[in-house]
């Protein structure tokens, strides 16, 4: 039978390599004849281009060519990059060209590219192209690009409407008309990034004998890239082979198909050159896609004992100049705002600015963050106007365990109904303030306040849509080695894909994780595949892998049954043999079963037997399965600096099944972290100009050690129905409360001030402003 | 414009003699003149500490020091730490307590507390943290890394690197 491994906390099998160094990111790739590229990019928000002379950078040794649009492939100069994701809510269906043709629409969006015998002679290179801007009146507020007469993002559209709609259910009006208490905030949460340590790459090779591309990415989609570089290329896409190797981290930022990826991948195949390209961090910080930026306005109904009637309001969204995710982040936003909470009535209208900044994708949480900032805010908000301790009041609103399945009322980004499918929401809250001792923390802050020590508490609640369909793919082979094949298409960043799909797979055929050989983010090894994002992988893929090592094992026990004249059911699986129950030396192992499954001549397969000891499968789960969190952060705020330290941290979360809990812890906790970043230091700045003001790590901080807490987990596991795992995603929902739950405790340690807070994030000068306007300094003075 | 220079010196104790272009950093010449690729950049102005190395014993970012400036000099960079059959007890512990996930910034968070630990045997926690604030990583939250070296710290004291 072999040991279970699933379920186990299993030391990570990738681990080793990448301890010692011996990990291959695509930097670390050196092709023999390979040039360097690096892209000019504009220094204007918003300009027209009137000319590039490239004369002065080919003039320079080393330099191979510098390519502007004009040098691209036919089939790809004049067109705009597929858009990935259509909805009839977008008003201008707007994406980049590969390379500038007329008219730039933010700093950072590219001109040109120049193929060089090395990285800093391509670079140098860059700097002495010519071109000839006319700089263009910018869009780079959103409240006020809406305005009759705001100057336009792009030239040619009429407005900067990009997108809008409106999500709605009940009767709203009647309920605010019945409301005895209403609460309303308004919010501003600002841009940040995903900022992997390892930045983007591309390194693309074109064999003329098979004129076949073999594009290495840093990335998370495989298969995207793939179609998409093959569209623009307008090359067979058989030929086309998009490997992601070691990936240095992902975040969302990196799951798009991008346009340097074309444009690398063509200058390979034109020149007859490996081209490598690897992106460095100013660039990152310019040119790849963002996050956060929304602007919410809402109130909240509320009847006499505070339980919620409705709620209704505006979502304001700066998505930058393109829309190469379509609108995916605003959407998921507004479907995330109800949350854990029975939410009776609900209207909220949706608008979606072009402006002259990079263009925002998922990061981390994917417009999530943003919606439960708001419904937690909104619910701190209720506490105070009600006069209802935070938490009770909460718990009052939640949607208890026997109401599941629980339906929203709202439509979710898969086209399926939101139905909240499993999970005990008032057990996890309680769970959580269980372990924060929320109970004895008036006593704590009081104790702390005798001292002069202001102390906080705060809580943020979440649901979250895990487990994306429409599918990833598995393939399950035995091979002739007798070791076990898994291979999946989307590409992993850290997530320990081999040592959680190793479980799986070990555990269906009885060997050890050891024993399984583990392909990913290969569109050479799978036909098919979606990418790692959405927190998706383990559900789809984990459950393809599941399907297709349960028939593969099926095959195996008909194969042998068949050689070793046995009856199917007493065949056993175990130590890489097929055996007779009790009989272990009446066997074959599965190198034996997988040479004569491959096809051996002049051996006949039994009935109903098909070829090969292995099967893929695209496992498509019906909708997403919703995973749900609490988390509670206890802070102390040095009034005098505005500095805020976390004292301590506390997250109960239910993710359904755990297939590994070390990975799924480190998914939590490297998640709270990058919510550590977006409650307190990470604001990607730009002036009214639409020029970025932080682009590099000293002006954008990400959190250290030292600001990240110590951080206690408390797993809840209800399965969901929705897979044959009962797993739920769990890589973005560390992040998704954080903010939250911190702001909230920051408002709450300088209550005695009565000081609100509105945005993420707040910075140390913004406590001391906010103390300022509330007057707490004015006996100093 | 090219302005090159012959340099000598010794990286994880082999010695090695290449021509350069004087502004080749350190971290560069490392990855694409020797090879040695497991010494990582994330950022090339000294705040990530990915690109962290050992100079003469003395931690340092490769990305802030010309490989000219390092003539002469013993470099010690995470190719010479363990292999993976035998993981430095760094490493192992690394391993142990999930001190890793994406495997980018894990060289220079070794090499930073390589040095750390030699000269600080018995840290605790804060100490831990103060000494890898230098070092981001985006994936873990630095909590398995902060166990990760504790663990270290104690199995050293318990039984010392020879050599």
């Amino acid at each position: 039978m072999g040991m279970k491994h699933f379920g186990a906390r299993i030391k990570r099998l990738e681990d080793p390599r990448l301890l010692t160094g011996r990990g291959q990111f695509v930097d670390d790739l050196h092709l023999s004849g390979m040039l360097h590229a690096a892209f000019l990019r504009s220094p204007f928000a918003h300009a027209r281009i009137r000319a590039i002379d490239p004369s002065p950078a080919l003039a320079l040794p080393g330099v191979f060519a510098v390519h502007s649009w004009r040098d691209l492939p036919a089939s790809m100069r004049q067109k705009r990059l597929p858009l990935p994701v259509p909805n009839a809510a977008i008003r201008h269906q707007r994406t980049q060209y590969p390379l500038a043709i007329e008219e730039v629409s933010y700093a950072g969006e590219a001109l040109a590219v120049v193929l060089a015998e090395s990285r800093p002679i391509a670079e140098d290179a860059a700097a002495l192209i010519a071109v000839d801007y006319e700089p263009l009146p910018v869009s780079a507020d959103c409240r006020k690009a809406l305005e009759p007469g705001a100057p336009k993002a792009h030239s040619d559209l009429p407005d900067n409407l990009g997108a809008a709609f409106a999500l709605s259910y009940g009767d709203v009006a009647l309920a605010f008309a019945r409301a005895r208490h209403v609460a309303a905030v308004s919010l501003w949460q600002n841009r940040g990034g995903g900022h992997a340590i390892e930045c983007r790459a591309v390194l693309a090779r074109h064999d003329p004998v098979e004129d076949a591309l073999t594009v290495w990415i840093a990335g998370q989609s495989p298969h995207a890239s793939k179609a998409q570089i093959a569209e623009m290329l307008a090359c067979d896409a058989n030929r086309v082979r998009v490997i992601m190797p070691d990936v240095g981290g992902g975040f969302g930022p990196k799951a798009i198909a991008y346009p340097e990826e074309a444009v690398i991948a063509a200058c390979a195949r034109t020149i007859g050159r490996p081209v490598k390209w690897v992106e460095d961090r100013r660039e990152h910080f310019l040119a790849t896609t963002q996050e956060r930026d929304q602007y919410w306005d809402l109130e909240l109904a509320l009847d006499a004992e505070g339980r919620i009637l409705a709620l209704r309001g505006l979502l304001l969204c700066d998505h930058g100049a393109y829309f190469p995710w379509g609108i995916i982040l605003p959407y998921i936003a507004a479907t995330t705002t109800p949350g854990p909470y029975v939410l009776p009535a609900f209207h909220l209208d949706v608008k979606v600015v072009l402006t002259n900044k990079v263009a925002t994708t998922p990061v981390r949480g994917a417009g999530r963050p943003q919606a439960v900032f708001a419904m937690e805010r909104l619910m701190d908000k209720a506490a105070k106007v009600t006069g209802i301790d935070p938490v009770a009041l909460r718990r009052r609103n939640l949607i208890g365990p026997e109401r599941m399945p629980y339906s929203v009322g709202l439509t979710f980004r898969d086209g399926k109904p939101m139905v909240y499918d499993s999970g005990d929401y008032p057990l996890c809250q309680d769970k959580a303030a269980a372990l924060a001792d929320y109970a004895n923390f008036p006593a704590r802050q009081k104790a702390a306040r005798e001292k002069g020590r202001y102390l906080g508490i705060g809580i943020g609640n979440y649901v979250e849509a895990t487990g994306l369909g429409p599918f990833e793919g598995g393939t399950v082979r035995i091979m002739q080695s007798g070791r076990v094949a898994v291979i999946t298409g989307a590409a992993g960043q850290g997530q320990g894909h081999r040592t959680a799909f190793s479980q799986i797979a070990a555990d269906v055929f009885g060997v050890g994780p050891q024993d399984v050989d583990f392909i990913e983010g290969d569109t050479a090894m799978i036909a098919m595949g979606v990418g790692t994002f959405a927190s998706r992988v383990a559900v789809n893929a984990g459950s393809s892998i599941e399907l297709a090592a349960r028939s593969v094992r099926a095959k195996i026990i008909k194969l042998a049954a068949h050689l070793l004249e046995a009856s199917e059911e007493d065949i056993e699986l175990a130590g890489g043999r097929a055996f007779v129950r009790g009989v272990e030396e009446m066997g074959k192992s599965f190198a034996e079963l997988a040479r004569i499954g491959q096809g051996m001549p002049g051996f006949s397969y039994p009935e109903g037997f098909t070829a090969g000891l292995e099967e893929t499968q695209y496992f498509s789960p019906p909708q997403s399965t919703y995973c749900n969190g609490t988390h509670i952060a206890e802070v102390e705020v040095d009034i005098g600096t505005g500095r805020v330290k976390i004292l301590r941290y506390v997250v109960a979360h239910d993710s359904g099944v755990l297939i590994n809990p070390l990975i799924v812890e480190g998914q939590i906790l490297g998640g709270v972290a990058h919510g550590v970043g977006n409650a307190l230091l990470e604001w990607m700045k730009y002036d009214e100009n639409a020029q970025p003001l932080t682009v590099n790590f000293a002006d954008y901080l990400l959190a250290s050690a030292t600001d990240v807490p110590r951080v206690e987990v408390a797993h809840l596991q209800s399965p969901t129905p929705l897979n044959p795992l009962g797993v739920k995603g769990a890589g973005e929902g560390g992040t998704i409360p954080a903010a939250a739950a911190i702001i909230s405790a920051i408002e709450n340690a300088l209550r005695p001030f009565g000081v609100e807070i509105a945005d993420a994030p707040v910075t140390p000068e913004k406590i001391v402003a906010l103390l300022d306007e509330a007057g707490a300094y004015e006996a100093d003075r | 414009m090219t302005d090159r220079w012959r340099i000598r010196l010794k990286v994880n104790g082999k010695e090695y003699e290449r021509e350069i272009e004087t502004r080749l950093n350190l971290a560069d010449f490392l990855r694409h003149e020797l090879l040695l690729t497991g010494t990582h950049v994330g950022c090339e102005h000294g705040v990530c500490g990915a690109c962290t190395v050992l100079v003469d014993g003395q931690s340092l970012r490769s990305c802030l020091m010309l490989a000219v400036q390092a003539a002469g000099k013993e470099i010690a960079t995470v190719e010479g730490l363990g292999d993976p059959e035998n993981l430095h007890p760094l490493q192992a512990a690394f391993r142990e307590h999930h001190g890793l996930q994406c495997g980018y910034c894990t060289p220079g968070m070794l090499m930073t507390l390589v040095e750390f630990l030699r000269d600080h045997p018995d840290p605790d926690e804060a100490e831990v943290r103060e000494a890898i604030s230098g070092n981001l990583c985006r994936c873990t939250g630095y909590q398995g890394i902060v166990d990760a070296a504790l663990a270290a710290a104690a199995s050293l004291r318990e039984n010392p690197l020879k050599g």
